[in-house]
């Protein structure tokens, strides 16, 4: 059977035409408005309350509509944006450095190793500098200077300092600034917030989205919602391969339920792997901490240069120690993209020059910052990710050099999404993570809290706008037989997983499919590689069904069961992740062929063959998916092979 | 490493609750808490048993959203630790741990070790926040903010939102969570104008949310995983007197 069918290209985009610098603000003034009387009547569902579905609940609120949120979380301030460290990306150019809109657009088209839309990365750039004012008049304590301004540090894949921060802790400052918002809103009536409830079905209803179907996760309670518009902010997909430095409920359900309604998922084998996290420890791994790559800065990435050598690394002599991103990479040196840092670091550890009990790991050393800057100033900078390391490992990274590994931690695939940000299904948008908009096969450092918050705060509230003119829409309520069916469906799924009853927890059937993605779909992948995973997946996924064990019921609290309904949409991801990336049959970003590389061992992009975003349609789980592709033009940044050399 | 774990169990608010006992064996040093903790659910999964129901989420000290009484500290013994980022090294072989849900009467139970922390959020809605609406903000650079104030303002926005702090507290008071917000925002100059409608707006919903008063006991900074200082509750004592000044000495708004 093929694993795929080729259907009609994406036929619009709805991107503007014309000079590039205008193209957002002729777009804004074509958008329809919707008078603030008719704003009252109408209301819009948010998915997820990260820097994307925060910010946007509460833009939307601000300007009027009836704001319905939801969140799995006990509050909205959790939702994992809140673990982003180390910055957000802004043009405003401070340090006189030679950035600007420009610039970090072709920085970004770049990065995105040319597989991004050029429209969307421009208007992201635009839009960047208003996010900075956006979060300093919401009280967000970014670093400053002592002159009382606001201090940037460069990061990776960057030779401009754009990056604005607040210790290693901005994603956490930027979400409380969006949460604040967000509650602010709740105070006044304005968003009727729903935490502890999961979105588990999309309700369409004569094509265009007007519901979910959502479950209380206290009581139990499963009902329908419905609406003028849904938007999903429910973030990545990452958890797919178990571990990753995802938070444990980050799952993929909301965006799934919606490509199984007739959404299109684009791209999903785009995944990045962030070169510095803690190594796996051992079995009882549950999940992987990221050290911030704002560590690369300072500190230098280096293994032995003889195999198996087992010394202590402070024993080491310098003229045996092999720096091989600076020796490889001379130019970007340390701050070479996440990607290609990545792949270096399993390189060496393939070579067999793999550091600390498991061999899967490198060292990134601070001692000459250390030397040169004094411990105070490494560790103002860098204080409390040393502490989380030491409290994790039981290391002093101040003493000894950290170990880091690859770990997943990003998805630039997602739902496809138009300019405007609406998905193939009208009426249904998609912002942040969960979209495939931005970044193209490869995101740049400090560039997702820039994308959440530019999507929720300034793109949506004004492209929704332009959906939303044609409504209000007919009245349709929970007995709509589209939303009765829908909210049938549910429980049908429930009662099938606590029905099964086997000798297999949810867990270890996660941990399973997530072996096989990183060993097949993980950092490189092969042709024969990927077919056999999607061999494994249908097989684990017929087990699944066969075997897994969801203790108690579906009334009230039973987090197993929470657990198995993500588990089962990510098997079925899998699946597509592993055809997505077998289908394309070249390197780029974070999608690494074996079979298409340099003769030195860089990704090599077959522009000729693969200058599209793939999106794909779902047919039914196991059966072949239709694939549309959505050609990129490049008018402004012509490809070129990245060069970091 | 081989444990006897002591831990609430509670089906549902109305249920009232006991501690059982549970034998782990093999528990490696380098795990973390909540994967002992699911490894004794992984079991009591198969032996037919309910798990143990308990809230987490990031695993790395941020999200605020695990939270545990464990050997009757808030988050276990480590300082400046959250009981996610607690490591079993810090316990030995043999030893037998309590593990108990937040206590307050502001957090009711929902199940096992998980609770309600609602009442937070109801805090922040009532004034934790800088009336800014999307668009309406200057150009970053037109308000320099010292950087001490800058500083000073990270350090209490640096709370996670866990509630150790309430749960440690005889009183059952979340002055520390409150005073924390108060502290960020009255220290920088774009929160100056909501400064006295906020404290008094904050005060009022933490009273009215079932939080116990401040008597100045400190066991909220000492178990806060994020070293939230208690004079944060002075500055918000101050701005409260002040407000209340402003206000014909009447509290409320």
């Amino acid at each position: 059977m093929d694993l795929y069918t080729e259907g009609d290209p994406v036929a619009d985009t709805r991107a503007p035409e014309g000079p590039i610098e205008t193209r957002w603000e002729r777009r804004r003034f074509s958008a329809k408005l919707v008078n603030p009387a008719n704003r009252r009547k109408m209301t819009v569902i948010v998915v997820g309350t990260g820097l994307a579905g925060g910010s946007a609940a509460a833009t939307l609120a601000e300007q009027g509509y009836r704001v319905r949120s939801y969140c799995y979380q006990d509050s909205p301030r959790r939702a994992h944006s809140i673990a982003a460290q180390g910055g957000i990306n802004a043009a405003k150019n401070y340090r006189n450095d030679g950035d600007s809109i420009h610039r970090l657009f072709y920085d970004t088209v770049k990065g995105g190793d040319f597989r991004s839309r050029e429209s969307n990365v421009h208007r992201l750039a635009e839009v960047s500098v208003n996010i900075i004012d956006q979060c300093v008049a919401q009280g967000v304590p970014f670093a400053r200077e002592y002159g009382g301004l606001l201090d940037t540090r460069s990061f990776g894949g960057a030779q401009v300092q754009r990056t604005f921060y607040a210790r290693g802790q901005t994603g956490q400052q930027l979400l409380l600034g969006a949460y604040q918002a967000l509650e602010r809103q709740i105070g006044l009536g304005n968003v009727e917030m729903n935490s502890r409830h999961e979105m588990l079905e999309l309700v369409l209803v004569d094509g265009k989205a007007r519901g979910i179907v959502v479950r209380d996760l206290v009581t139990g309670e499963i009902s329908t919602e419905m609406a003028d518009a849904v938007v999903l902010a429910s973030g990545g997909y990452g958890n797919v391969f178990y571990l990753s430095t995802n938070a444990k409920g980050c799952n993929v359900t909301a965006t799934w339920r919606a490509h199984r309604k007739g959404a299109y998922f684009a791209n999903p084998c785009y995944t990045q792997i962030h070169p510095t996290c803690i190594p796996v420890s051992g079995d009882h791994q549950s999940k992987l901490t990221l050290m911030s790559e704002s560590l690369r800065n300072d500190g230098r990435v280096w293994v032995p240069k003889a195999k198996g050598d087992d010394r202590d690394p402070r024993d080491i002599p310098e003229a045996e120690r092999d720096y091989y991103l600076e020796r490889i990479y001379p130019s970007f040196g340390n701050l070479v993209p996440r990607d290609i840092a990545s792949r270096a670091a399993k390189n060496v550890c393939d070579e067999g020059r793999g550091v600390g009990p498991t061999k899967l790991g490198v060292y990134l050393d601070f001692a000459d910052a250390i030397n040169r800057l004094g411990r105070k100033a490494i560790e103002a900078k860098y204080g409390n990710l040393f502490e989380m390391y030491e409290r994790i490992t039981g290391e002093d990274p101040y003493e000894v050099p950290m170990r880091i590994y690859p770990a997943v931690h990003y998805t630039m695939g997602g739902l496809w999404v138009d300019y405007d940000l609406q998905s193939s299904i009208p009426g249904l948008f998609v912002i942040g993570e969960a979209n495939f908009s931005d970044h193209g096969a490869n995101r740049l450092g400090a560039s997702a809290l820039m994308q959440g918050l530019a999507d929720g705060y300034f793109v949506l509230p004004a492209t929704i706008a332009n959906y939303l003119a044609a409504g209000p829409f007919e009245a349709v309520d929970a007995s709509h037989p589209a939303a009765v069916e829908a909210r049938r469906d549910v429980e049908t799924r429930i009662a099938r997983l606590l029905a099964v009853d086997g000798d297999r927890t949810v867990d270890s059937f996660h941990r399973e499919l997530g072996q096989i993605m990183w060993e097949h779909c993980g950092m490189e992948r092969t042709d024969a590689g990927l077919r056999k995973a999607i061999d494994e997946i249908r097989a684990l996924r017929d087990q699944f069904w066969q075997r897994v064990r969801v203790p108690g019921d579906g009334e009230g609290l039973n987090q197993s069961l929470e657990k198995a309904g993500r588990v089962a949409d990510f098997f079925e991801l899998a699946e597509l992740m592993c055809v997505d990336a077998l289908h394309r049959e070249e390197s780029c970003g974070g999608h690494f062929r074996a079979e298409h590389q340099t003769p030195d061992g860089e990704a090599q992009r077959d522009d000729d063959r693969f200058a599209y975003v793939a999106a794909w349609e779902y047919t039914g789980t196991g059966e072949p998916a239709v694939l549309h592709k959505e050609d990129l033009k490049f008018e402004y940044v012509h490809p070129t092979q990245r060069s970091y050399k | 490493m081989n444990l006897t774990l002591r831990i609430w169990r509670q089906k549902g608010p109305e249920d009232k609750g006991r501690m059982v006992t549970y034998q782990v064996e093999d528990v490696s040093p380098d795990m973390s808490f909540l994967e002992m903790l699911d490894v004794l659910n992984e079991r009591l999964i198969l032996s037919g048993e309910e798990p143990v129901a308990f809230d987490h989420d990031c695993r790395e000290g941020i999200c605020g959203m695990c939270g545990l009484m464990i050997n009757g500290d808030a988050h276990g013994p480590q300082r400046g630790t959250t009981a996610c980022q607690l490591h079993m090294r810090q316990f030995s072989d043999g030893e037998t741990i309590d593990i108990e849900p937040w206590r307050a009467r502001a957090f009711p139970v929902v199940k096992d070790l998980v609770v309600n922390r609602n009442a937070f959020d109801k805090i922040i809605a009532a004034g934790g926040y800088i009336t800014a609406p999307t668009g309406s903000a200057p150009e970053a650079h037109s308000t320099p903010v010292p950087k001490a104030d800058a500083d000073a303002a990270f350090e209490s926005a640096a709370c996670i939102g866990c509630g150790a702090c309430v749960a440690a507290c005889p009183n059952g008071s979340g002055m520390l969570f409150t005073a924390a917000k108060i502290t960020q925002l009255s220290l920088l100059p774009q929160g100056q104008p909501e400064r006295y409608t906020r404290v008094i707006g904050m005060v009022d919903a933490h009273d009215e949310a079932g939080f116990g008063g401040c008597t100045n006991a400190g066991e909220c900074t000492v178990v806060c995983p994020k070293g939230i200082p208690l004079n944060t509750i002075g500055r918000l004592n101050r701005d409260y007197l002040a407000a209340t000044a402003k206000n014909g000495g009447k509290p409320g708004s």
